[in-house]
C-alpha cells in the first residue's frame, strides 16, 4: 500500500511525513521546500505501508516542475493523507476537492489546528467532516499532537461520492463549505503580523534585510571562529599533533605511506593545512576548516528559514533579479547555494520556466561559493587581512550580477512574474531546527570526508607519478601568464574537481602573496565545480545545457581571473 | 466596461482593500492566481508595494501573497 502526504506548499507536509515514518526529511517555513518525493514507510495495524511526501501543490493543474511532480504522483497512490492548513481553509480545500474528484480514498488532517484560536477562526470539525464526507483530524505537527488519530483513522480513509466540476463550480462548493463550517471573529494584528507587514515595505523592509543579513553574517563568523579557536584547533594541535609526530618516528623510513599519512614535518611541527598526508591534513580541513562552518552557516540559514524570512527577501530583492532573468524567488535556491551547491541547484526546482532555472543554476555553479569554499577562503587569505577576503566576496558579487545580466540579455524569453505566498512568520520549533542542523552536517560528513580522503591520496600519487609536474608546464601560459599564479597552482585547479576545500588547501603551501592569494580563490570558486555539483547540473538541466553552462564557465574564470590579477598588479 | 472604481491592484495605496473584479490575463495567469486565491469576487487587502515597479503584496483571507508588478497591474479591484 502507498499512501501520499498532500497540499498545498508549506502546510507541514514533510513534518508530519517524519512524524509517521522516523524518516528525517528538511522541513522550513517557505513554500517550496520539498522540490522531490521523499519515501518512507511506517507501521499501519500488522501492515509496512509506505508514505510518500509529495511535494506542495496549489491544483492538479500544475504551474511548475515541483508541482508536475505533485499531479503525476497521485496516479501510484491508494490513499491520500491531504494536509490541509486550518487557518487558510478556503485555498486549501480546493485540491482537497480536486482529489475527491479523482475517486482517491482521501483522510484530512487538519493542521496548524494550534493557530486557528488565536486568529480567531472558529471550524466545525463535525459539519466539515459531513460535507466532505471523509475524515478529518486536527493536528499540530510541530508537537506530533493529532498524529496517533491520523494515523487510526487512515483506513476509514473515503472516496464519497464526488462529481467533476469546473474550476468556477468548485469554487463555488468551496466557498459554499467554508461558509457553513468556518467563523472568523474580529481580531487586533499581533505584533509578530505588524513586523511581517513591515518586512515587505520598502523602507522599513530595507532596513530589517540589512540587518537581518549583516547579523547573521556576524552570528556565523562568532560561531565558526570560535569553535575552531577554542575547540578544534586546540583539539588538534594538543592532542592529535603528539600522536602524528609519534607515528612520524614509528614510520620513519617508509617514505610513500609516511607521505601518504602524515606527509611532510618541518622542523618538527605538524602543519596540517601544508603536509597533504591522509591523518594531517585529510582530517584537518574536514573537521576544523569545514565543519564549525558548515554548523554555524547552517544553524543560521534554519533558524532564517523557519523563521519565514526567506520568502520576504524574495519580495525586497524581485527587482534587482529581474535583471539577471530571474525573479525574487531565485534568492533562495542561491542563499542555499552558499550551504552547497547541490541542494541549491534542485532547488531552483522551484522557479517556473527552464530558462530562470538555467541562469539560476549557472550563476550558483560559478559565482556563489559554498560553505567548504568559504571557511577555506576566509581560513586562508584571511590571515592576510580582511580586506583581502572582502575582495574575493564582492569579486563574487560582481560576477554574479554582472553574469546574470548578460545570460539574461543572450538567452531567449522573459522573466516570468514573481508569484508567491508569504508565510507568517513563526518562532521555529528548536526541535526542528535542530535535526535539520543535525540532517545537514552529517550530510556534509558523509558525502565529503569520503572524497576529501580520495582527493588528499590522489595527490599523493600524482606527485610521486610526477603527472602535476606534466600538466603544469602545459598549462603555465594560462596559469601563470593570464593569472598571474605561480604554474604548480594548476594542481590545485584540477583538484578542484574533486573537492573545493582541499584545492584551496593546496594554495597554502605554494607561498603566494596576498594578491595572488586573491585571483587563486576567486579562480577556484569560480572554475569547475566539484564533481557533486556537475553530476546534479548534468541531472538537472541535461547535457546541451549542462555543456552551455561550462562554456559560460570557463570563458568567465579565464576573463574575470586575468582582469583581477591585471587590477591587483596596478593597485599593488 | 470602465468604470472610475475599478483600479489596477498596483495603483492601490498600503491598507486600502476591495474586491477583484477582473483579472486580464490569459488562462494561465488565471489559474495560478486562482489556484492561491485570488479571483474576481474575492476581497483583498493591499499591504506594501516595493520601490521601482517591485511586488505587491496583498492580504487575501488569512494569507498573504506577493505578486510581480507586471501581474499586479492586471488584476482590477472595486475600491470600498
Amino acid at each position: 500500500m502507498n499512501i501520499l502526504l498532500m497540499g498545498n506548499p508549506n502546510v507541514g507536509k514533510s513534518v508530519i511525513f517524519s512524524r509517521l515514518t522516523g524518516v528525517k526529511v528538511i522541513a522550513s517555513n517557505y513554500p517550496g521546500t520539498t522540490v522531490n518525493y521523499t519515501h518512507g514507510f511506517m507501521k499501519l495495524g500488522d501492515e509496512i505501508v509506505e508514505i510518500t511526501d509529495v511535494p506542495g501543490t496549489y491544483t492538479l493543474e500544475p504551474t511548475s516542475e515541483a508541482e508536475e511532480v505533485a499531479a503525476q504522483m497521485l496516479d501510484t497512490g491508494d490513499t491520500v493523507i491531504n494536509v490541509v492548513d486550518a487557518t487558510n481553509l478556503e485555498r486549501n480545500l480546493y485540491l482537497t476537492l480536486q482529489l475527491l474528484e479523482r475517486k482517491t480514498p482521501v483522510v484530512v488532517a487538519l493542521n496548524m489546528w494550534d493557530d486557528t484560536e488565536h486568529r480567531g477562526i472558529h471550524i466545525d470539525l463535525e459539519k466539515l467532516r459531513e460535507l466532505l464526507g471523509v475524515p478529518v483530524i486536527p493536528t499540530v505537527a510541530v508537537t506530533a499532537q493529532g498524529i496517533k488519530e491520523l494515523v487510526d483513522n487512515i483506513p476509514r480513509a473515503a472516496s464519497p461520492d464526488t462529481p467533476v466540476r469546473s474550476s468556477d463550480e468548485r469554487w463555488a462548493a468551496v466557498g459554499s463549505i467554508t461558509e457553513q463550517v468556518q467563523q472568523i471573529t474580529h481580531r487586533h494584528h499581533t505584533w509578530r503580523e505588524r513586523l511581517g507587514d513591515a518586512s515587505v515595505q520598502p523602507l522599513t523592509g530595507g532596513i530589517m534585510a540589512l540587518v537581518v543579513l549583516a547579523g547573521a553574517f556576524t552570528i556565523i563568523r562568532l560561531i565558526g571562529e570560535s569553535l575552531i579557536n577554542y575547540a578544534l584547533n586546540p583539539l588538534f594541535e594538543n592532542l592529535w599533533a603528539p600522536v602524528i609526530l609519534r607515528l612520524s618516528d614509528l614510520l620513519d623510513g617508509t617514505d610513500f605511506l609516511h607521505d601518504v599519512l602524515i606527509g611532510r614535518i618541518v622542523g618538527g611541527e605538524v602543519d596540517f593545512v601544508e603536509s597533504l598526508g591522509l591523518l594531517t591534513t585529510g582530517l584537518y580541513v574536514p573537521f576544523a576548516m569545514v565543519l564549525p562552518y558548515i554548523v554555524s552557516f547552517y544553524l543560521v540559514l534554519g533558524l532564517l528559514e523557519d523563521v519565514g524570512y526567506l520568502p520576504r527577501l524574495a519580495v525586497l530583492m524581485d527587482t534587482i533579479m529581474h535583471r539577471l532573468g530571474l525573479h525574487g524567488y531565485a534568492i533562495i535556491p542561491s542563499m542555499l547555494g552558499l550551504g552547497c551547491n547541490v541542494p541549491a541547484i534542485l532547488a531552483t526546482r522551484i522557479l517556473e520556466s527552464k530558462r530562470e532555472r538555467f541562469i539560476a543554476a549557472t550563476l550558483i555553479s560559478i559565482a556563489i561559493p559554498c560553505a567548504a569554499s568559504q571557511a577555506m577562503i576566509i581560513g586562508l587569505v584571511g590571515q592576510h587581512g580582511g580586506q583581502y577576503v572582502a575582495i574575493v566576496y564582492g569579486t563574487l558579487f560582481i560576477v554574479w550580477v554582472i553574469l546574470g545580466i548578460i545570460i539574461n540579455r543572450l538567452t531567449k524569453g522573459l522573466s516570468p512574474e514573481l508569484l508567491i505566498e508569504i508565510p507568517p512568520y513563526r518562532w521555529p520549533p528548536w526541535q526542528t531546527v535542530l535535526q535539520k542542523l543535525w540532517m545537514r552536517t552529517y550530510g556534509f560528513l558523509r558525502e565529503a570526508i569520503p572524497i576529501i580522503l580520495g582527493a588528499v591520496l590522489l595527490i599523493n600519487i600524482l606527485y610521486v607519478l610526477g603527472v602535476f609536474d606534466a600538466i603544469a608546464n602545459f598549462t603555465a601560459p594560462v596559469v601563470s601568464g593570464l593569472w598571474g599564479l605561480p604554474k604548480e597552482a594548476v594542481t590545485a585547479i584540477v583538484i578542484g574537481f574533486l573537492r573545493k576545500d582541499v584545492a584551496l588547501g593546496m594554495l597554502a603551501p605554494l607561498s603566494l602573496s596576498a594578491n595572488q592569494l586573491v585571483v587563486g580563490s576567486v579562480v577556484l570558486a569560480m572554475f569547475f565545480p566539484c564533481i557533486a555539483t556537475f553530476v546534479v547540473l548534468l541531472k538537472e538541466l541535461g547535457i546541451t545545457s549542462m555543456l552551455k553552462a561550462a562554456g559560460i564557465m570557463i570563458i568567465t574564470t579565464l576573463l574575470v581571473g586575468g582582469a583581477l590579477n591585471l587590477i591587483m598588479q596596478q593597485v599593488g | 466596461m470602465l468604470d472610475r472604481r475599478h483600479v489596477p491592484l498596483s495603483r492601490l495605496e498600503a491598507g486600502q482593500s476591495g474586491k477583484v473584479v477582473e483579472i486580464q490575463g490569459g488562462q494561465g495567469m488565471i489559474n495560478r492566481l486562482s489556484a492561491l486565491g485570488i479571483r474576481p469576487g474575492k476581497r483583498v487587502t493591499k499591504v506594501s508595494s516595493m520601490f521601482m515597479r517591485g511586488p505587491v503584496t496583498i492580504q487575501v483571507g488569512n494569507a498573504q501573497v506577493a505578486i510581480g508588478f507586471g501581474m499586479a497591474k492586471r488584476i482590477l479591484v472595486e475600491l470600498g
